[in-house]
């Protein structure tokens, strides 16, 4: 194979992601309802936290369990700033009023300010996931040990925001929110652009992530995810490493949860809960955790099934996905998006071979 | 070793280095001064201690004593920053990264080298230190192969080269050519021999043959000690020696 070619070959990927965002901005808003369409935004939230799950575990290998955490840290930074927009200026919401003092405490009055809102969308995940990366992965930590301190914060986080009803609305949650930035959330109109603004953010962190995977970074977090000890000995620290991709893992997870919060109408601990995290993580699976758009393919499948599954046989469909859980991690473990190169490259075999026998 | 050269600031410098392990004395009362220029060659039986040595200098395991190297002091640092201050190691079994290509390997060994900003962009062409590494392994036409391919010798060149592109100016090679056959062991030699006049390089090696072709200088050890030092035809009329090596060979070559 001559360098051309593979140089070429380095940019498939973006044809990938071309085909997905025609699909996502052009062929799906035309030929969805606004209800569908809703959903389908509902399923690229998942997609963007699931991109930074692919970078995290794919790529770094920390099987991040707990990515519902930080999908919860961003909607409910955006679920508090659309509540205080519904209760409008100088009110204060409903819940607070049933259950609090009826006074705004002083840590939720920034979040009137849009500006401060999406700040604290990407800063907070980040503060968090940087000390707690620090903490983890400078002592060492990893493999099961991580994935399941991931998994207990999360499920802590749950309990945090169902005991504090006061706060945060409990199981509740935050919910009749009508307005996204003094837009209507009921206008299909509003619903549309809401839905375009998610789909673009995901191919945006497609892109930078196809960047990240073609970079020294991605090369050297390969490598510390195959050979974390021979790393140092190039003379990095694989702590740092791994602290990167998690803290851009956290900052997608959490930019997706506060995306789903208009699309949604409202926030709840169920959609941040440890079951939402392995509904997350699942999909990566599915798709290919390591591959760059497996994860996002993964999760939006995943999405679209549980959706229609739980439409078509609301007891039973957990068991569905379970099932078709399994049966990916036993017969293709690498992914579905795995088994088009595959295909692509016993189909390449056989046309060598007929070549070859003809040339005979 | 107490010649004048000792206090030139290049030396790795070893005084009273000792490792334990849950009480037993795997090393102890090591000294030793490691210079620039010369092939030094580490003998010794199974078990002598040679891997516990590069560990301790390299920050796998933890020591007590000194070694330093160019002011600093290598026992107080981590293993990163012991390959920042310039001393690099391959192991006993070859560990490149196999899912990346050659010329990956290569290029990841060069991240002391490079920025943030360096490290977020991609590769746009080959820099010229990883060409001449790769050159200098002579490992040009298998580039863009993945490591896991190659073969047990060319894995060994290609971690040297990483050594290289590191700019390791302190070199422990941990039995580098064991498992090569002739053909590379002598390949392994001259590579060695060019590369060695700008650098301390240290060979830990079994095989007497291959000591007796290349070795400037050779350090005896035999049950965590230094058992002696000197060229290789001092080291061949010690008696000392003679009798650690029949011991040894009556119990065979099993690897430690
Ligand atoms: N991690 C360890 N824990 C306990 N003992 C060890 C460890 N590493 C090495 N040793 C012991 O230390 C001694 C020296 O080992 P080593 O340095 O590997 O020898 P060499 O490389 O000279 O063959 C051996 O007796 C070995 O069993
Ligand atoms: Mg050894």
């Amino acid at each position: 194979m001559n360098a051309r070619v593979m140089a070429f070959k380095a940019y498939f990927p973006l044809i990938g992601i071309a085909i997905l965002a025609l699909f996502l901005l052009v062929i799906a808003p035309g030929a969805l309802s606004s209800f569908r369409l809703n959903n389908l935004g509902k399923y690229c939230c998942y997609a963007i936290a699931g991109v930074g799950i692919g970078l995290a575990w794919g790529r770094g290998g920390m099987l991040v369990l707990g990515q519902g955490l930080f999908f919860g840290l961003g909607a409910y930074a955006m679920g508090m700033h659309l509540k205080l927009e519904a209760a409008g200026p100088d009110a204060v919401p409903d819940f607070m009023m049933n259950f609090g003092s009826g006074v705004l405490p002083a840590w939720w009055a920034p979040f009137r300010s849009g500006a401060f809102t999406i700040a604290a969308i990407v800063v907070i995940p980040a503060l968090v996931a940087l000390v707690l990366g620090l903490a983890v992965f400078k002592r060492r930590i990893k493999g099961a040990y991580f994935a399941i301190l991931s998994q207990a914060l999360t499920v802590a986080f749950g309990a945090l925001l169902v005991s504090q009803i006061k706060y945060t609305g409990g199981q509740t949650g935050l919910n009749s929110l009508s307005t996204f930035f003094g837009y209507n959330l009921y206008d299909p109109v509003n619903k549309k652009m809401i839905y375009m603004i998610t789909a673009v953010i995901l191919i945006v962190m497609l892109l930078i992530t196809f960047q990240l995977y073609r970079s020294r970074f991605g090369e050297v977090l390969i490598a510390t995810r195959d050979q974390e000890e021979r790393v140092r000995f190039l003379g990095y620290d694989p702590a740092n490493i791994k602290v990167v991709a998690f803290v851009i893992a956290a900052i997608m997870a959490s930019i997706g949860g506060a995306m789903f919060v208009p699309m949604a109408g409202l926030i709840n601990p169920r959609e941040v809960s440890a079951l939402a995290s392995i509904m997350l993580i699942a999909g990566v699976a599915l798709g290919g955790r390591a591959t760059l758009l497996g994860p996002a393919i993964g999760a939006l499948v995943v999405g679209y099934g549980r959706t229609s599954l739980s439409e078509a046989y609301p007891d039973q469909w957990t068991y569905f996905l379970g099932a078709m859980f399994i049966i990916v991690i036993l017969f293709i473990p690498n992914g579905l998006t795995s088994v088009i190169p595959k295909a692509w490259q016993a189909l390449n075999r056989r046309r060598t071979d007929i070549k070859e026998v003809e040339a005979v | 070793m107490n010649d004048p050269q000792t206090h030139e600031p290049d030396h790795l410098e070893i005084k009273d280095l000792a490792v334990s392990f849950d009480g037993f004395k795997a090393i102890s009362g090591v000294d030793l001064a490691l210079k620039q220029g010369r092939l030094h060659f580490l003998i010794g039986p199974n078990g002598a201690g040679k891997t516990t040595l590069v560990d301790a200098l390299t920050g796998l395991v933890k020591a007590s004593g000194h070694a330093t190297y160019r002011g600093k002091d290598l026992l107080s640092l981590k293993s990163h920053q012991i390959v920042r201050a310039g001393v690099g190691r391959t192991f006993q079994t070859a560990t490149v990264f196999e899912e990346l290509s050659v010329l990956q390997n290569l290029d990841i060994a060069g991240g002391v080298h490079r920025s943030a900003w360096g490290m977020i962009m991609a590769r746009r062409k080959v820099p010229t230190y990883v060409e001449e590494a790769l050159e200098t392994i002579g490992l040009q036409d298998v580039s863009r192969r993945p490591a896991g391919v190659l073969a047990h010798g060319q894995k060994q060149w290609l971690e040297i080269g990483m050594l290289l592109v590191q700019d390791a100016k302190v070199m422990f090679l941990d039995e580098t050519v064991a498992g090569m056959s002739a053909e590379e062991r002598e390949e392994t030699g001259e590579l060695l021999r060019r590369i060695c006049p700008d650098r301390t390089i240290v060979v830990i090696e079994h095989d007497m043959d291959f000591v007796r072709t290349f070795a400037d200088i050779v350090t005896v050890m035999h049950g965590g000690k230094v058992l002696t030092e000197g060229t290789v035809a001092e080291i061949q009329a010690n008696p000392q020696v003679q009798e650690v090596y029949l011991g040894r060979s009556a119990e065979g070559t099993a690897h430690a």
